[in-house]
């Protein structure tokens, strides 16, 4: 299937949905419309993170030189890469579903693989408000644990990650 | 909760006096970006919202009544497929252990829902290719099961 076809696919699929919430409302039909609450939980999210976070990212596209990026996420960067991505990703809003567009830019602006991998993983692992509400819930130990063993795997499976995917001339798909 | 557009809405401010023509670019870029990826997330949305109902009570149960070792790979398995926000999630993380639930197991569930994604695959797989994300959710996965383990031993659960 072309990606134009996918596409128009899934805004039928989208508008058939819309259609099925609305109508499990109208009727009553309970899982319609336990879906129908999950569905107002993740686009509630979507609606106050994505339009702006693309208007960042085009932003980001056009005043930062390749050259800051090569220099900061790319090859001669050496281990500071990973803290930049990990600082990089304690400060993006909204997660994973912003960090996948960033990590696009970055590596189609002269990132490494490991760097954007440490970066997308992290992007999850270590926003600063989801960490502190766990904190307060299953405490500071639990947290701490989880960060401590997680950030140095991430960094250590992202560099045989990115070893792999360089050595097979891997090429991330281009989405302009 | 709509920070994120003051803080766009003041880079486009300073944008735009520094270079207007370059502001008009990447706007237009952004926008590209973002049409060409919509109807993926409005996929994913769909996706989300159905899975999102294997509720909180299915999850006690799951990971409530188990031996600790077969709780930890439910807890791993869980937590890759299921996809939910914060605020759900740790609420329930915390019934758990007040149920005396292994942390070993939250620790599965909490990390396989960060690093794992099933359900977003769809979006992940147009900015990495299909390949780059079967193998950081792979290596996601066997990072999730270390760090419960290390979990286990650091709280006693598991002795060694």
């Amino acid at each position: 299937m072309s990606k134009k076809m996918q596409d128009k696919t899934n805004y039928y699929l989208f508008t058939i949905f819309a259609a099925f919430i609305f109508i499990s409302y109208l009727v009553n039909f309970n899982i319609g419309k336990k879906i129908g609450a999950n569905f107002m939980i993740f686009s509630r999210d979507m609606i106050a993170i994505l339009p702006p976070a693309f208007v960042l990212i085009g932003l980001f596209d056009v005043w930062i030189s390749r050259k800051s990026i090569e220099k900061n996420f790319g090859h001669s960067s050496g281990f500071k890469k990973y803290i930049y991505a990990i600082l990089l990703a304690a400060t993006t809003v909204g997660g994973t579903f912003v960090a996948f567009p960033v990590a696009n830019t970055l590596y189609h602006k002269g990132a490494n693989y490991s760097a954007i991998f440490v970066y997308v993983s992290a992007s999850s692992l270590v926003m600063i408000p989801m960490s502190v509400m766990e904190a307060s819930i299953l405490g500071v130990k639990f947290t701490a644990i989880r960060i401590g063993v997680s950030l140095p795997l991430v960094i250590i499976s992202s560099i045989i990650l990115g070893d792999f995917f360089s050595k097979i001339n891997y090429q991330i798909p281009e989405i302009e | 909760m709509y920070k994120l557009y003051y803080i766009a809405g003041a880079a486009i401010l300073i944008s735009f006096l520094a270079d207007r023509q370059k502001t008009i670019n990447g706007l237009l870029i952004g926008w590209k970006k973002f049409s060409k990826i919509l109807g993926t997330y409005l996929k994913l949305l769909i996706i989300l919202s159905i899975i999102l109902l294997i509720s909180d009570q299915f999850i006690i149960n799951y990971l409530g009544n188990q031996a600790p070792f077969i709780g930890l790979i439910m807890g791993l398995i869980i937590g890759s497929i299921t996809m939910m926000p914060g605020f759900i999630a740790y609420p329930l993380a915390g019934i758990l252990v007040a149920r005396g639930v292994n942390y070993m197991v939250v620790a599965a569930f909490i990390t396989t829902l960060m690093l794992v994604g099933v359900a977003t695959f769809p979006v992940e797989k147009e900015y990495f290719g299909v390949k780059a994300t079967i193998w950081r959710n792979i290596a996601g996965f066997i990072i999730s099961a270390l760090i419960a383990l290390v979990t286990g031993i650091l709280y006693g659960e598991v002795l060694i």
